[in-house]
């Protein structure tokens, strides 16, 4: 469904980019699927943040004509949950993390039931960073959100599934890490010789599943 | 088929084009060449495309011997002596190399980083699109090494027009680098502190950043910490010590710390040819407008 553009701030990012402020992830998302989908003259990467979409332009010389372009950029409302309950993907986990006992304990939860909330609830791709292939998932349960933790890990295996904040996400490879870990998953979350090298892309739903506690 | 067979690698030496556009969003940087202009430069001389991949020497070293043919080569960027079997030869300029002859290169005294151009192109396989290797991802064609076999690529139909170009040096002294303000120069106490000091530029600089030190700038709210959001190469991000990082071509694609403005592009291939010790000295290109009145739509 097609929705007035929204009402939001851009700002000059340099003067080969542009910065998109939005309210909400689910905002962000929609208007990154826009953009992706609308391939604006001279626009040539659509990044998406926690509460932004960074443009980056061609040249130096594009920051006016995309503005301009953006005024009639007809963007979708957020969507709340996935279009007829499907998901696009769901990740098997082994809730066997390290922090698992501690998620629990501060989030005033048994373990069991932090299980539940994780796979309870739909999450979505919202963003990229830290590494290729890795996406901050957003828009679970929001109980569970956890601050990172103080002492990061200098070794957290690939496939370990973390929550920090309010985000989920799995490691696509294995890297230092401060997220809370709390199972892994045996799902290949970056591989370069794949056609699409990364396993999550934005936008796209997931869902977690228990297959077992080891 | 022509190859460059690699004898010395001084302490870095890379394989770049202009990068993988397009893919941030599943978290792979830009990349590219860190000095595009001279990058590009390489490959006009050559008459090859200005995409085709380039060799990016950090701190001379280099020296490889040419099997298979003779080739024309170009040196730019920092001017690290090249020779070509001990007899030295200008930077900007192409050089005609028989089979078997050694090109070579000294330490520059100015510059960090030139570019070896080779008419047809470094030839090694792309990765996602592009030859470039991006060092903080690890995608891409893994550093030379001596004894790498390098292939070169077939000469494009277009031939050289001129034998040399006219390139200013490259500056050891204090560097200008023109700056637009934001977009979080307001999460500053005193944003224009960036731009009333010198810096220098420090010795943990690489192509994901440059650091630069001095007077710390103050961040309006400690506590706050900003939602991850976009960057781009030349942004100047301040963590918590105070202390810039200029993004560099291979910068993670999102990140937390506020952005106080943004190198302009065109200043962007200056960053490349900085030295550690060098000092910087960072200018609004335009007046900074408080941002407490976003812009409509």
């Amino acid at each position: 469904m097609d929705a007035p553009p929204l009402r939001t701030a851009i700002r000059d990012y340099g003067d080969r980019a542009l910065l998109i402020e939005c309210g909400t992830t689910a905002e962000v998302l929609a208007l990154a699927d826009a953009l992706r989908g609308a391939r604006l003259p001279g626009v040539t990467d659509v990044v998406p943040g926690a509460r932004t979409v960074l443009l980056h332009l061609s040249g130096p010389s594009g920051q006016a004509s995309v503005r301009t372009a953006l005024a009639a950029l007809p963007v979708s409302r957020p969507s709340a949950l996935p279009e007829a309950g499907q998901v696009d993907l769901v990740i098997d986990v082994i809730y066997d993390g390290a922090d698992l006992a501690e998620v629990a304990d501060r989030v005033g939860m048994d373990p069991a039931e932090v299980v539940r909330a994780h796979t309870g609830t739909p999450w979505r791709v919202g963003f990229g960073g830290f590494a290729p292939g890795f996406a901050y998932l957003v828009g679970g349960d929001p109980r569970l959100v956890v601050p990172r933790r103080s002492e990061p890990r200098t070794r957290v295996p690939a496939g370990s599934v973390g929550l920090a904040g309010e985000f989920s996400g799995v490691y696509p490879r294995e890297s230092p890490g401060g997220w809370q870990l709390i199972g892994h998953t045996k799902a290949v979350l970056w591989d370069i010789d794949r056609p699409q090298p990364a396993l999550l892309a934005p936008g796209m739903w997931v869902r977690f599943h228990a297959a077992g506690t080891s | 088929m022509i190859a460059l067979e690699v004898l010395g690698c001084g302490p870095l030496a890379l394989v770049q084009d202009l990068g993988r556009p397009g893919l941030a969003a599943v978290g792979v940087s830009h990349s590219g060449a860190a000095d595009r202009r001279s990058h590009e430069l390489a490959n006009r001389l050559l008459a090859n495309p200005v995409d085709q991949a380039t060799l990016e020497i950090t701190m001379g070293g280099f020296a490889a011997r040419v099997h298979g043919g003779a080739v024309d080569i170009a040196v730019t960027g920092a001017d690290a002596h090249p020779a070509a079997d001990g007899i030295p030869f200008g930077i900007n300029s192409i050089r005609h190399i028989r089979d078997g002859q050694i090109v070579s290169m000294g330490v520059p005294d100015s510059g960090l980083r030139s570019y070896v151009g080779v008419r047809g192109g470094i030839a090694v396989p792309p990765v996602l699109g592009s030859r470039s290797f991006d060092t903080m991802s690890g995608i891409g064609p893994r550093p030379l090494r001596s004894g790498d076999i390098v292939p070169v690529g077939p000469p494009a139909e277009a031939f050289p027009e001129v034998d040399q170009a006219p390139v200013g040096p490259i500056s050891r002294g204090r560097v200008d680098l023109r700056v637009i303000a934001g977009p979080r120069d307001n999460w500053f106490l005193d944003p224009d502190a960036l731009v009333c000091t010198d810096w220098l530029v420090s010795e943990h600089g690489d192509r994901v950043g440059v650091r630069l030190a001095g007077v710390p700038l103050r961040h309006r709210w400690p506590e706050r910490q900003l939602p991850s959001e976009g960057a781009t190469r030349g942004a100047i991000q301040v963590p918590p010590n105070g202390q810039p990082v200029i993004l560099g071509p291979d910068h993670p694609v999102t990140g937390g710390y506020p952005v106080i403005g943004v190198v302009i592009d065109a200043d962007t291939d200056k960053l490349a040819q900085l030295r550690p010790g060098q000092s910087v000295r960072l200018r609004w290109i335009r007046p900074r407008i408080a941002a407490a009145t976003p812009a409509g739509w």
